[in-house]
């Protein structure tokens, strides 16, 4: 008897929870009632505009598609060249051996992959550098020894994954103008499903790319799932200012001066508009760290950069 | 480097910078004009479109108005990625953007920069007059109001595409009406209606319209004017322009034109085609309060004598090729 009673009061309040939530909205879109299964279906940001999940990765895509010619001019222009400074900053950070695999994920124009391979180029300089310095004490009979050792392949690659086939057309072309023919791979594909196998490589990075995708979760699982044991995650991504000077300043200049660049060098405001708003919706540094924790990745701190404008995010899979 | 930024920062520097800014906003150089943000974009789409369709005074500025709107049952367009061309647009007609002041401006200095550097971007030069051309919209604007067939067109908002010509009709026209010479230059110089840019920075939708009409009255003119669409055509025709409309970008247009014109060229301009254009500017009719869409039939030299322009003086080997 009890139990039955206990059961029609949870009825009777379930009814009654549908019926509040029901006249609730009823109140508040009187014309939209076919829309209701529209406010079921799950809406994210895109930039200060609520879209429905699906359509916000068919406009992303649009927005890199429109700005893929003169998306390397656009960064120098509105980063007024500090950009670069930070990619550098990244692959400091990085401190890649000879040997390393990489993989770029949203890497499109590949930035950060021809950063990769100098760096590993200067790196194999400097320890053939060493070993010379090394050898200058033996005797001749030594070092004819050694000679064979130079024969050793380059083992370092860089993939660069996006899922944007204009921007890594764009990244391949100018790949052929510096004449990079090996150690260099172009790949399509979704952040939050890699076409990769688990546990195959040594550094995963994603250099402002990360705030353009749906589930940043799920992109954090898969950056997981292909790193090997030992791999180190690491995120370039605009964040919070924390200093309120430098804030106003920031802001008004992201809001005010970089669509106008947009439209005057590109030719597309509504991208470039796109693009400041969607760097307001993204979680700050705490929030991004607890998120990259959540994931399962250890050791994670980040590195505030030009007083917060850019954090570096760096996490390892142990 | 991170000590360096906060000790500049510190209490004793941060605070009259604070000041500076919090003074710079009593300008309003950096605030949008006043408008509602929407969470979605079905709402906003559907107050927009409702905008759009009624060229109606009453609703242009007060945001207030959208409250009303939003009580009457609007159609929802379905809502694809185009949001330009299906009706589903943030502004107040379609391809509408909000600017500040302090963008404007930024936007007119960059756009003649991006002009000058490279006079094949017309979307370029299309800004450049839609940002600096308010006053001289204006006037034209309450030009085309008191004008009676002017004020038809600011309330039936014509527009001239590709689509919209009848072209076998026009084709069929005799030879010397407006019609058949229009769809004769149309054919010569390989243009098409449809390649002007959208009206994207004017704050107000008639102007707006305005802005629209002039553009795509220009094709119209080459015709009425009687010239090419070479360099030297194109000058003559800013100069009417400059001189009817009183635009700023087309008055930049006329003075940075001659620039590249070859010798020959400049003083046919200077002596026979130049004080031409700029007489007939100022005397003819407005140009844009004229229902071109209605006087196809119309013979040219009748609708030449009507708006008050006379015969262009003949040019001298203007007719092909272009001299850049």
């Amino acid at each position: 008897m009890a139990a039955s009673m206990r059961l029609l009061a949870r009825r009777v309040l379930r009814l009654s929870n549908r019926n509040v939530t029901a006249s609730a909205a009823g109140v508040s879109c009187p014309s939209c009632r076919c829309y209701s299964d529209a406010a079921e279906d799950r809406s994210t940001h895109f930039g200060f505009e609520t879209v429905p999940e699906e359509e916000k990765a068919k406009r992303v895509y649009k927005v890199f598609e429109n700005v893929a010619e003169k998306y390397d001019v656009m960064n120098d222009a509105m980063s007024l060249g500090v950009h670069r400074l930070w990619k550098d900053m990244l692959l400091h950070v990085m401190h890649p051996q000879p040997g390393a695999r990489l993989l770029d994920v949203a890497g499109g124009t590949g930035d950060i992959a021809f950063r990769f391979r100098d760096y590993i180029h200067s790196q194999q300089e400097r320890q053939k550098r060493r070993a010379v310095r090394s050898s200058q004490s033996l005797s001749w009979q030594d070092i004819s020894n050694k000679y064979p050792s130079e024969d050793r392949p380059h083992e370092s690659m860089a993939v660069v994954c996006d899922i944007n086939k204009e921007m890594l057309n764009v990244g391949k072309k100018r790949a052929d103008r510096m004449g990079i023919t090996s150690g260099l791979s172009w790949v399509v594909g979704d952040a939050e499903e890699l076409p990769f196998d688990d546990d195959q490589f040594d550094i995963y990075t994603i250099a402002f790319g990360i705030r353009n995708v749906t589930h940043v979760d799920q992109a954090l699982q898969e950056a997981l799932r292909v790193l090997k044991p030992g791999g180190r995650f690491m995120c370039l991504e605009f964040s919070k200012v924390t200093n309120p000077v430098l804030a106003s300043l920031y802001d008004a200049y992201s809001f005010q001066v970089i669509p106008v660049l947009g439209e005057v060098i590109a030719g597309d405001w509504k991208s470039y508009q796109y693009l400041v708003e969607s760097i307001r919706k993204f979680p700050d540094q705490e929030e991004f760290k607890g998120m990259i924790e959540d994931a399962g990745f250890y050791c994670v701190r980040y590195y505030n950069l030009t007083g917060g404008v850019v954090a570096l995010h760096s996490g390892f899979k142990l | 480097m991170k000590t360096k930024l906060l000790h500049c920062c510190s209490e004793r520097t941060s605070r009259p910078l604070l000041l500076l800014f919090t003074s710079l906003k009593h300008f309003r150089l950096f605030d949008y004009p006043p408008r509602k943000r929407y969470t979605t974009r079905h709402d906003a789409c559907a107050l927009r479109l409702a905008m759009w369709l009624r060229p109606c005074q009453t609703l242009r500025r007060n945001q207030r108005h959208f409250t009303l709107i939003s009580k009457v049952c609007v159609r929802q367009l379905h809502t694809s990625r185009a949001d330009l061309t299906h009706g589903c647009y943030d502004g107040l007609y379609p391809g509408h953007i909000h600017t500040t002041p302090f963008q404007k401006a930024l936007l007119a200095v960059g756009s003649g920069v991006a002009a000058l550097q490279d006079p094949y971007r017309h979307d370029m030069v299309a800004v450049l007059g839609e940002t600096t051309g308010h006053f001289a919209l204006v006037k034209l604007r309450d030009r085309m109001r008191n004008d009676p067939e002017g004020y038809t067109i600011l309330t039936e908002r014509p527009r001239i595409r590709l689509s919209t010509l009848d072209q076998k009709k026009m084709a069929s026209l005799p030879d010397g009406s407006f019609g058949r010479e229009y769809l004769r230059f149309l054919e010569d110089n390989k243009v098409t209606p449809d390649s002007r840019a959208d009206v994207k920075f004017v704050d107000d939708d008639e102007l707006a319209y305005v802005m629209l009409r002039y553009r795509e009255v220009h094709d119209l003119l080459h015709t009425l004017l009687g010239m090419p669409t070479n360099m030297l055509g194109e000058v003559a025709v800013k100069w009417f322009e400059a001189a009817q409309t009183g635009l700023p970008m087309c008055a930049l247009g006329a003075v940075l034109g001659p620039l590249r014109l070859n010798a020959s060229r400049l003083e046919s301009l200077f002596t026979s085609l130049g004080p031409w254009a700029v007489q007939n500017g100022r005397r003819a009719r407005c140009v844009l309060s004229v229902f071109y869409e209605r006087r196809w039939e119309q013979n040219l030299e009748d609708l030449r004598q009507e708006l008050n322009i006379e015969p262009p003086p003949a040019i001298l080997g203007a007719t092909k090729g272009t001299s850049t």
